[in-house]
This record gives structure tokens, C-alpha cells and sequence, in this order.
């Protein structure tokens, strides 16, 4: 297996070739902030928390910004993930999926187990500059276990991933453009009426706020578990089920 | 020429709100209003959410009683799933109603209304205020302020947080009463008891002597009163069914349920303010003015059940100062000045605290079944509970998924709306007996009295209009024709 040798904020760090920046990161002990980015899934770099600025070696090419979750590493790169300007995008990014949506974490089932709440926290919002565009959105909640609530939906596609690569039904899909986008279930039905739905649960388990949620899940009452998709891609590779033929 | 005397806005109370009086042609008082000027349509913008929610959506109505909401929403929540609530959290939430009824009704006693009967009328009103107390009898003050926290600390031991707790969900409750906080409410209530003896002592002392005028001019009048009780007429906070009586003590309507409150009570509605006025149906609007709250819940009950508070409530009756009637023979003996809304939330106190102390001595709110789970079974509720201003319903309608289609509140400080408007009117002609001209100007005791007027229902405008912020008070004096004649404003 090939090495990569790159810088991460000064510090030289070695990884497996087709790792990415997040991961180069943390081998090098630097956390970077994520929210669409959830081990065991594929990477999207959709709400580009992760950015980090990143130099080609001896290039002389203007300083690029990447997401770090969907860029792969590079021999020689050198890496900053903290900039006062990489800061400030980030906050920035945090405040804009604050106005898009309607997050009012007071009486939100996810209040307390929050990743945009704690994203805010970690970027150090206390209000957002932009003008909150309270979008008349809609909650479905014709599923006989589970809602979507789309006034709390960040467009992650979390859900839409864990569908498809690890409980492989695909239910869940990105419909419409621009400020219109929405997660739709089953080609935009009602999502008590998807057939393909195996009411696995997996989407609400990663899901990173309230959008997702157990029916009868109360104010901060949400139970998430996002750690199941590595888990579960985990076993399935290394073949830990008996069933599978696999090692005991 | 007639006029309108206008006070805005209304000081010490929670929530915005304005006072008009209004003169006929020869200048004597024709009429009040108390006009509340703020807005907030909860039962629009809850429209589209899961009923689930609802207990944490309303509880934010207000921060002085949000229990109240949190209660009335797992209430109607209870019965959307049609479930059984176990009795441990049925026991459990009315545990956490005494607590918030205790610490409403010391916030209302000690910071908000005592300084004008303990400080005087006519002192500095700049100095009229708990912090005026805090200067002229500290201990008193702090044990004022010592009481509302015992309250608020117990709810934040039962449910988590002070304020907006959401911790009564459709089913029951999320935990059951701790080791821990059982041996801090036995250990903390000698303390509330003796504030609340303190407190009962000052007011009885006061009432034949300096507080006569007021107590026979604040909302002193003939009307129903309507609150809960329990079996056998006890008073109640959280169960029970609804009870209405007059002034002369004969029970008008008994063991109503609140599903039925729409054939029951109306709800009339005002060009000038945005409170919304409830009435006894039966009687029509406005006849049908009835009073909820710490005085009707005294008022409508045969016993609270307890001894002291049983014995308090015999003195409140017998002697709640010169306005404190006995009723015919055989009937309950009727309170009928809004004043003694003060007297009755020192007695209420009381009932709460001996209610607190035997809900903490039950071993079987500490184990075992606290929450029901169901799917949704029903399209309709109506929840109630005993909010500390009074009777509280919460009316959703749903779709079939849970979805909120509609939402009616019906708030206490509505239903004392009626009741707020005849007092000041009662007050304005006590203290502006005579016909008044067109350059006079509003005096400062009707000023002071007004507010104090409007107090004795500890209104919860926030609650009521489903609004927010510190309110200063204004008054006006309108002529016949709507034209100012004065206006005052005390920041």
C-alpha cells in the first residue's frame, strides 16, 4: 500500500493512498468541523463545513479551498484547516443553514443531540447576519414509526446515503433546485406509502437534527445513532456475520 | 363633555396592556376597558406540527407558567392517543403543579403586588416595587423571593429545567420523583411554610384596617366563578371536572367536562383589544362574566383537604375582610371582591405546600410505570389543567397522521376579562366619585389604584394574547366623542 506524506497545519503527517483530507486530518490530531460528513457513508461535501485551504507543492497556484471530506490527499500538500478566513467562511456557512431553514431548536425533538446546534456552538454563532427566510415547509408524518420534518431539514443527504449504500432500499432522494430542493421519499409520495421502505429506521438514526424523528419522540426526546453506518459497513466488509462465510 | 382616561401602559403586571376610562356627557365614569395590545397567534403558526410537540410549542407561551401549557398539552395529548396515564405520573404532574401554583402565586404576592399594600398606596412609585420591599423589610423580602425559588427549584428537580421544562408528554411523564429531590422538598418545606405563615399574618392584620376601602372597591360584584375540583368537591389543580357557582353560593353547573366547554362557554370578541372575552353561554355575553382562578378555585370547592389550608379556607370565607360574605343557609359562603384574589393565593399556597409534602412521602411515585405509549387513536382532545390564573383548555383537532389542523386556547387571564374590565370601572368610580371636567386631570390615586386593580388577577397578557417584554402603564380619559381628554404615562 502506497503512503502519502502531506502537511496539516504545519505538521507532517503519512497516509494510505485514497484517504481523504478529513482523514489526513485526523491523523494528524486536527479536528475539523463536519455536519453532511458521517463515517460510513460516502462523502458528499454538501454543506461545506469541512473547507480547508490547501497548497499545491511548489506549484505556485493560488491557495485552493476544498472540502476536506471529498478531496483526496496529495503527496506533498500542504494543508491549513484554521485560518482566521477558513473561521469566518465557516461560521458563515453554519448562519446561512440557520436563515434557509426554520431551526427552532426550543421545542425541536433533537434539542440537546443536535449536530447543527452543536456545529453553531463549535463556530462560535450567537445569531445569524442574514435575514431568516421562513420557508413555508411541511412535515410528513405518514409513516406509521417515524416523521420528516422539512422545516429542520439541512439537506445532508445523510438520509438519502444510508439508504442506498447500506440498507440498499434507496427510498429517499433530492428533488427540485436552489431554495426549492427538498428530500422526497419514493419519487415524492407520502412516505407511509413507499413500498421500497423497509422502516429500517437507519435514515432517522444519522439523521443530524430533528428532521428525522420517532413519532412520538417529545421535546429533546430524540434518540439518533449515528455511529451505526460505520458500524454496520464494518461488518459487512470484513464479513462478521456467520452467516456470510466470513470469520467467526 | 364627555371623556377617556387612559393608563398605559399597566405596570407590574405580565404583559402589555393599556387602561381607558370613559365618560358620558354630564363627565361621570361610563365605562372601562383594559385593553391588552399584543399579539402572537400561536394557534395559527401550530397549525402543520405533530401534536407531539405541542406540550414543548405552548409551554413557550409563557415563562411564568408554563406548566400549565405543558400540563394542558399532555393532557389533550392523553387523549389523542387515547391511552390510560398511569396514576404515578398522573400524581407525579400534579406534583409538578403545586410546585409552579406555588411559585406564580409568590411571585404575584411578593414582588408584584405586596409592595402597594406594605409600602402604601400613595408611596414613590418609583420605590412601589420588590425592590422598594427588599429596602423597607429585607427579611420579609427574602423570604418572599426564598418561597418562589422553592417552587421553581422543585420543578427544576422533577423535570430538568426551571423553565420550559417538557418533561409532561402525551402518556405521562419522562422520570419519576428521585430519592434525592423527596429529601429536599421534606427538607426545604419548613422553611416555605413559615413564609407563607409570615405572609398570611401581615395580609389578616391589614384587611379590616388599611385595606378596607380596596377590598370593598376592587371588584367587588356578583358573577360565576368556574374551576375544577376533585371527588367530593375537593380542590383540585390537575383532575377532577368543572364546577360553576354564583355569588350566592349555589352551584350553577357541576361535573362538566372540558370536552363540552363549547357548549358552555362563548367567546366574544373586542374591536379594542386583542383578549378575547369568554362567557357562561347560558347567560349570554356579557351577563355570562364569570371569574376563574385563585378566588374561584376557593370559591367552588367544599374542602381543600388538608388541615391547615382546610382552616385557612374557613377564615378566608368567613372573614376575607368586610367584603367576605356568608351565603344563605346551607350554601357556601361566597368571596366576591377580586381583592381577595391576594388572600386566596396565600391560602392557595398553603394547599399546595401540604399537598407537596404528602406527594413526597408517596413511595410509589418513585418506581415503576410513568408513561403510556400508543399511536394516535383520536382526532380531537380538549386538555385542561388549573393554571395559577385559572382554569386552562388546550382544543386541538388533528389529521390523521398527528398533524395539527386546529388550536384553541382558552387562557385564564381571558376568562377574567370581563371581570378585569368591571373591576376598573368599580375602582374609577370609587376614586373619581364626582363628575369631572374637561381640564381635569387623572388623579394619582385612582392611578395607582387602577393598576393595583388590574393586579389583584395577576394577568398574564403573554399567556392570554398567546406577548412579551417589561410593560410600563398608561392611562387615558376619553370624552364621549373618543376625543383624549388626559393621558398619563408611568414608565
Amino acid at each position: 500500500m502506497s503512503v502519502l506524506t502531506l502537511w496539516v497545519d504545519g505538521a507532517a503527517v503519512a497516509v494510505p493512498a485514497g484517504a481523504s483530507l478529513l482523514e489526513a486530518s485526523r491523523a494528524a490530531n486536527v479536528e475539523v468541523p463536519t455536519l453532511c460528513h458521517l463515517d460510513g457513508l460516502a462523502p458528499v461535501g454538501a454543506c461545506r463545513l469541512c473547507l480547508v485551504e490547501v497548497d499545491l507543492p511548489g506549484d505556485g497556484s493560488p491557495t485552493r479551498l476544498v472540502p476536506a471530506c471529498s478531496t483526496a490527499a496529495g503527496e506533498g500538500l500542504v494543508v491549513r484547516t484554521a485560518t482566521v478566513q477558513l473561521q469566518r467562511f465557516r461560521r458563515m456557512a453554519v448562519e446561512l443553514l440557520f436563515a434557509e431553514g426554520n431551526h427552532v431548536c426550543a421545542f425541536c425533538v433533537a434539542n440537546g443531540a443536535c449536530e447543527l446546534q452543536d456545529a453553531a456552538v463549535a463556530v462560535g454563532m450567537d445569531h445569524s447576519r442574514f435575514p431568516f427566510q421562513y420557508p413555508r415547509r411541511h412535515v410528513d408524518a405518514s409513516h406509521p414509526h417515524f416523521v420528516i420534518d422539512h422545516h429542520r431539514c439541512i439537506l445532508c443527504t445523510r438520509c438519502v446515503r444510508v439508504c442506498d449504500e447500506i440498507e440498499g432500499a434507496h427510498v429517499w432522494d433530492v428533488a427540485n433546485r436552489g431554495s426549492h430542493c427538498q428530500i422526497i421519499a419514493g419519487l415524492d409520495q407520502p412516505w407511509g406509502t413507499v413500498e421500497a421502505c423497509t422502516s429500517c429506521g437507519k435514515c432517522v438514526d444519522v439523521c443530524p437534527t430533528g428532521a428525522l424523528a420517532h413519532n412520538d419522540d417529545t421535546t429533546a426526546e430524540k434518540r439518533a445513532a449515528r455511529e451505526r453506518p460505520a458500524l454496520l459497513r464494518s461488518a459487512r466488509e470484513r464479513q462478521r456475520w456467520h452467516n456470510q462465510g466470513g470469520p467467526p | 363633555m364627555g371623556r377617556t382616561i387612559t393608563i398605559e401602559p399597566v405596570t407590574r403586571i405580565e404583559g402589555h396592556a393599556k387602561i381607558t376610562l370613559h365618560l358620558d356627557a354630564r363627565g361621570q365614569i361610563s365605562d372601562a376597558r383594559f385593553h391588552v395590545v399584543e399579539y402572537r397567534g400561536f394557534e395559527t403558526f401550530c397549525e402543520g406540527h405533530p401534536f407531539t410537540e405541542m406540550a414543548g410549542i405552548t409551554a413557550r407561551i409563557c415563562g411564568i407558567c408554563p406548566v400549565s401549557h405543558l400540563l394542558a398539552a399532555a393532557k389533550t395529548g392523553d387523549k389523542l392517543l387515547a391511552v390510560q396515564v398511569p396514576e404515578a405520573a398522573r400524581q407525579l404532574r400534579r406534583l409538578l403543579n403545586l410546585a409552579q401554583i406555588c411559585q406564580s402565586h409568590a411571585l404575584s404576592f411578593f414582588h408584584l403586588s405586596s409592595p402597594d399594600f406594605l409600602l402604601g398606596w400613595e408611596s414613590d412609585p418609583a420605590r412601589r416595587n420588590v425592590f422598594g420591599l427588599m429596602a423597607s423589610d429585607p427579611d420579609l423580602a427574602r423570604a418572599g423571593i426564598r418561597l418562589r425559588q422553592f417552587g421553581q427549584q422543585l420543578i427544576e428537580q422533577l423535570a430538568g429545567r426551571k423553565i420550559h421544562a417538557a418533561w409532561a408528554v402525551p402518556g405521562g411523564v419522562r422520570s419519576p420523583l428521585s430519592a434525592a429531590t423527596q429529601a429536599w422538598i421534606l427538607a426545604s418545606l419548613p422553611e416555605a411554610k413559615a413564609t407563607v405563615a409570615l405572609a398570611l399574618d401581615l395580609y389578616k392584620r391589614l384587611l379590616d384596617g388599611p385595606l378596607a376601602r380596596e377590598q370593598r372597591s376592587f371588584g367587588d360584584f356578583p358573577s360565576l366563578f368556574m374551576a375544577l375540583v376533585g371527588p367530593a368537591g375537593r380542590w383540585e389543580c390537575s383532575d377532577g371536572l368543572l364546577r360553576i357557582v354564583d355569588s350566592e353560593g349555589t352551584i350553577v353547573a357541576d361535573g362538566l367536562s372540558e370536552d363540552d366547554y363549547a357548549d358552555f362557554l362563548g367567546e366574544a370578541v373586542e374591536s379594542w383589544s386583542y383578549l378575547k372575552f369568554p362567557y357562561y353561554k347560558p347567560l349570554g355575553y356579557p351577563d355570562g362574566l364569570y371569574r376563574v382562578g385563585p378566588l374561584a378555585r376557593l370559591n367552588v370547592c367544599d374542602q381543600i383537604g388538608t388541615p391547615w389550608a382546610d382552616a385557612e379556607l374557613a377564615e378566608f370565607r368567613a372573614g376575607s375582610g368586610p367584603a367576605g360574605r356568608s351565603g344563605p343557609a346551607g350554601r357556601r359562603p361566597v368571596v366576591t371582591s377580586s381583592f381577595a384574589y391576594h388572600h386566596a393565593r396565600l391560602v392557595e399556597i398553603v394547599a399546595c405546600l401540604e399537598g407537596i409534602e404528602q406527594l413526597a412521602g408517596d413511595q410509589s411515585l418513585m418506581q415503576g410505570r410513568i408513561r403510556a405509549h400508543a399511536s394516535l387513536n383520536a382526532n380531537e382532545a380538549v386538555g385542561v389543567s388549573e393554571a395559577p390564573r385559572g382554569t386552562l383548555f388546550h382544543h386541538y383537532r388533528v389529521d390523521d397522521n398527528g398533524l395539527i389542523t386546529r388550536v384553541n386556547l382558552i387562557i385564564a387571564t381571558g376568562q377574567n376579562n370581563l371581570a378585569m374590565n368591571r373591576t376598573v370601572a368599580q375602582i374609577a368610580r370609587e376614586w373619581i366619585p364626582g363628575p369631572v371636567g374637561p381640564d381635569a386631570d387623572i388623579p394619582e390615586p385612582l392611578l395607582n389604584r387602577v393598576e393595583a386593580g388590574i393586579r389583584c388577577f395577576d394577568p398574564c397578557l403573554s399567556c392570554s394574547t398567546h406577548a412579551a417584554g417589561a410593560m410600563p402603564l398608561q392611562i387615558q380619559l376619553l370624552a364621549a366623542d373618543g376625543t383624549v381628554l388626559a393621558e398619563r404615562l408611568r414608565p
